[in-house]
């Protein structure tokens, strides 16, 4: 017996003396920790600028070439200056351009350079790191997917280019000294202006990028800055920080010294990290939502991207236009966004987001002026979907579902199966398939239903509207008609100079597409929960390209 | 012993190969392209894309390419990553996952260890029970319900440790408990099991009977006969600890390379999937190697006769 207790005793130790180790270093790192970003370099103080976030993702690339994703485009957005920037209102405010000047056709556009901006190695941006940029682009020896989809069809000669059919330098871009810069576009593009921000149009410095090599934009050495912010560090899959550019032609109006980002992939660890002080904004799933909906720091970000269902129109019951109707109108949005998303997102009802792009002359909003093309009323869809079995002499159906294969989608899916079989004699079965299965039989078009979203590319109701193109190249619902094709290539050829005209056009198309002829049935328009400390000031909210701009964003009373 | 040595080393090479050789041709079978914005690109605009990379040669020939390049020690260039070497995303990420592998293997071991010795000795006492119970919970419980535990308590709630990150040192604390609660519970069962076998034999009784007092027999006779079923079980969780996990990796936003594993295969990065199945591979051969001397060394019994 006493023996035993002797045993037990050093057990006893042995644990605590490892416990204590343990906790020892977890007090000097909790001590740390409370003014996380400052351990780093000590700059110690009050009210320092520096903005503490997170990432659900490493940076891929920081080539502006090869990027293809939210995370690079946001870092590209924030270290690097394009032609143009996009201001709180998504409008184009100067970048590296001054100002422009549009050829009367609108389809040459002359950009007078600045002449105070350098890169971070001290040599001057010129007119020559947008053609070198654009070129390299295109280039189909580059390998980029983001180049040809973006400047295809929009700069001379691009497709040519990348199809390697014409020579790089025959592109629509020359610099015509240096500090003006003369685009050839292949018709007139009134998006342009805002288009020039995206991360596939900033300059690139080529004397750099072909010293550095295999090894350009690989690390935060290889990396150049001409924007707001210039890399400090780079540890990948971990995180990475960004100062101040000091040598940024607008270095005045940048308060922030620093902004330190960290990977953090699970929303509970976000939440966790968001709570202790650890990181200043953090993206909620729909189950924190309840938790935190009263709280100040809870908000919602609105994205302008939408989901909806795509119907193939090749297959016998859904060429019948009364059951692409009835399937229009059996779903409950409202219950669908409130209930299985709860995070803020919006019953769809057409296919152009809101607050996305606003009329000419009123000021607005696409949705507002069209209405809503689509809503949900269970008795006109009984009406249209007896009409449709009539019409087809069948008096059941079962159509197949093509969805996601995460949990949220899941849940989505079930509801949405749910609410179409109150069509009597319909049978949903739901078919959950990870993303590339889904786009492989969208491409083939081997699917009846499919749950399918967009986001935009550039700021101009025609990147959700020529999708449905008898050629488009993702239509792939079988929707094939003339008047339609009429309406958005008189918009992008005949009307591109007459913004008004052009608008009209759209909506009508918009009208067509979802109302008369029922190609797709609208979901939601997806929004973001998050929390945000109340110091985080001056962050703005892109509907493309960068998510955020961090440019003038600073903290006070932390 | 050298030859035995070289030899394995042989098989080790072919198995090797075999493995590329299944690996290569069963992911070519996964749907979709490596490229990142295939919904956007029209047909004709991903071919272009995907013949810069070689993906548009048939099969065998990217078979041969790859095969090739490997004998060279060139793993080739990801995908997601654009144009970054696939062994500059390893050796970066298996730092982490190797540290806290290797931190929860060893406490894991000498706790999971010290339990079931501890069970063995009362047997059917109180601290048996305990361990028991330890042991049984270890093993039921999700990690990812003890991360998620952990982090809330020790990390938000009381502040003792970093919540979550890789800064330091004390940011593996929490990881590394949280992933050696598995080791624990089977080395605890293990020990017990094994022990109360040992210590019911036959030359214990003896060794008991002339005199040597009960933790001698326990540590000096009992312990290393215990062992063998323990390093067995040891190797295989050794592996896959240190190739990294998903979930603890996600929970504590460890940069490791488990999470970047599964995501190289939801994004047809070939050539990351490539690589981390090989260097898995390659671990997981070696430890078996590793083991099998380690045999001899504890039990002279299974001692390899033969030359040396």
């Amino acid at each position: 017996m006493k023996k035993s207790n002797w045993l037990l005793l050093v057990l006893t130790l042995a644990l605590s003396m490892f416990l204590a180790a343990c906790s020892g270093g977890g007090d000097s790192s909790s001590e740390g920790g409370e003014s996380s970003g400052s351990d780093n370099e000590g700059s110690g103080g009050d009210g320092e600028q520096v903005l503490n976030l997170s990432e659900s993702a490493d940076i891929p690339t920081m080539d502006s070439s090869m990027a293809t994703d939210a995370v690079a485009f946001q870092w590209l957005g924030s270290t690097k200056d394009g032609l143009y920037r996009l201001d709180e209102d998504a409008q184009a405010e100067p970048g590296i351009a001054k100002d422009h000047e549009v050829s009367e056709d609108g389809t040459t556009y002359t950009f007078n350079l600045r002449e105070d901006a350098t890169w971070s190695n001290g040599d001057p941006v010129t007119a020559e790191d947008f053609v070198y940029a654009w070129q390299r682009a295109v280039n189909p020896d580059t390998g980029s997917e983001y180049g040809p989809y973006m400047m295809n069809g929009v700069i001379k000669n691009a497709e040519a280019i990348a199809s390697g059919e014409m020579e790089v330098s025959e592109l629509g871009v020359t610099a015509k000294d240096d500090y003006t810069l003369e685009v050839q576009l292949e018709q007139a593009t009134p998006y342009f202006e805002t288009l020039t921000s995206f991360g596939t149009f900033l300059p690139l410095n080529q004397d750099f990028v072909e010293e550095q090599g295999d090894n350009y934009a690989q690390e935060a050495d290889a990396l150049l800055s001409n924007g707001p912010y210039k890399f400090q560090e780079w540890n990948h899959g971990e995180g990475w920080t960004v100062v101040k550019n000091e040598d940024y032609w607008d270095a005045e109006n940048v308060k922030l010294d620093k902004i330190n980002v960290n990977v953090v992939k699970d929303t509970a660890t976000g939440v966790n990290l968001y709570n202790s002080g650890e990181i200043d904004r953090t993206n909620l799933s729909s189950e924190f939502v309840d938790e935190y909906r009263s709280s100040e720091e809870f908000q919602i970000k609105d994205e302008p991207t939408l989901f909806y269902i795509k119907m193939n129109q090749e297959g016998e019951v859904l060429s019948n236009v009364n059951a692409r109707k009835a399937i229009q109108y059996a779903i409950d949005r409202q219950g669908m966004v409130d209930v299985i998303l709860n995070n803020g997102s919006k019953a769809s009802t057409g296919q152009v987001p809101e607050n996305f792009v606003s009329h000419p002359e009123s000021g607005k909003d696409f949705r507002e002026l069209n209405g809503d093309l689509v809503t949900s009323d269970l008795e006109k869809a009984k009406e249209h979907w007896n009409k449709a079995k009539e019409e087809l002499g069948k008096d059941s159906v079962e159509l197949e579902y093509l969805g996601g294969d995460t949990e949220t989608a899941k849940n989505l899916d079930a509801y949405i199966k749910d609410q179409l079989e109150q069509l009597e004699g319909l049978s949903v079965k739901v078919n959950s398939v990870p993303f590339e299965v889904r786009l492989e039989r969208d491409t083939n078009m081997n699917y009846q239903l499919q749950n399918a979203g967009w986001g935009p590319d550039y700021i101009d109701p025609n990147t959700f509207l020529n999708l449905w193109l008898t050629d488009g190249g993702n239509n792939h619902t079988g929707y094939a008609s003339e008047e339609y094709d009429k309406l958005i290539n008189e918009a992008n050829t005949d009307l591109a100079q007459d913004p008004e005209a052009r608008w009209e056009n759209f909506l009508k198309a918009e009208e067509l597409l979802m109302k008369e002829d029922a190609v797709l049935a609208p979901l939601y328009q997806r929004s973001v929960a998050q929390l945000q400390k109340p110091y985080v000031k001056g962050v703005y909210v892109n509907p493309m390209g960068a998510d955020y701009t961090y440019k003038y964003a600073y903290i006070e009373g932390k | 012993m050298v030859r035995y040595i070289l030899e394995r080393l042989v098989y080790m090479l072919i198995t090797l190969l075999l493995i590329a050789t299944m690996t290569f041709f069963l992911m070519k079978l996964l749907p979709g392209t490596p490229l990142s914005a295939a919904d956007k690109l029209s047909e004709e605009q991903q071919a272009i894309v995907l013949e810069k990379y070689g993906l548009n040669d048939p099969l065998p020939v990217q078979y041969f390419n790859y095969i090739t390049g490997l004998f060279q020690g060139d793993l080739g260039l990801s995908f997601q990553f654009d144009n970054r070497e696939v062994t500059t995303i390893l050796l970066e990420r298996m730092g982490p996952s190797m540290t806290l592998g290797a931190q929860s293997l060893i406490l894991g071991t000498i706790i999971g260890v010290l339990l079931g010795l501890m069970a063995a000795i009362y047997h059917n006492g109180v601290v048996d029970y305990g361990s028991t119970f330890i042991a049984v919970i270890g093993k039921s419980i999700p990690s990812f319900v003890f991360a998620g535990i952990l982090q809330f308590y020790l990390g938000v709630q009381w502040g003792l440790f970093p919540v979550a990150l890789w800064e330091g040192w004390e940011y593996t604390i929490l990881p590394t408990i949280a992933l050696a609660i598995f080791p624990i519970a089977i080395a605890a069962r293990y020990m017990r099991t094994e022990m109360l076998e040992v210590l019911g034999s036959d030359f214990i009784t003896t060794a008991r009977a002339k005199g040597v007092n009960k933790f001698g027999v326990v540590f000096k006779h009992g312990l290393r006969n215990a062992l063998i079923p323990i390093i067995t079980i040891i190797g295989p969780l050794a592996v896959s600890l240190m190739t990294g996990t998903l979930v603890i990796e996600n929970i504590f936003s460890v940069p490791g390379i488990g999470e970047q594993f599964v995501k190289s295969i939801n994004t047809n990065d070939y050539p990351i999937i490539m690589g981390t199945t090989l260097f898995f591979s390659f671990l997981f051969i070696l430890i078996i190697l590793i083991i099998d001397l380690l045999y001899g060394l504890i039990d002279p019994r299974i001692r390899l006769t033969e030359g040396d």
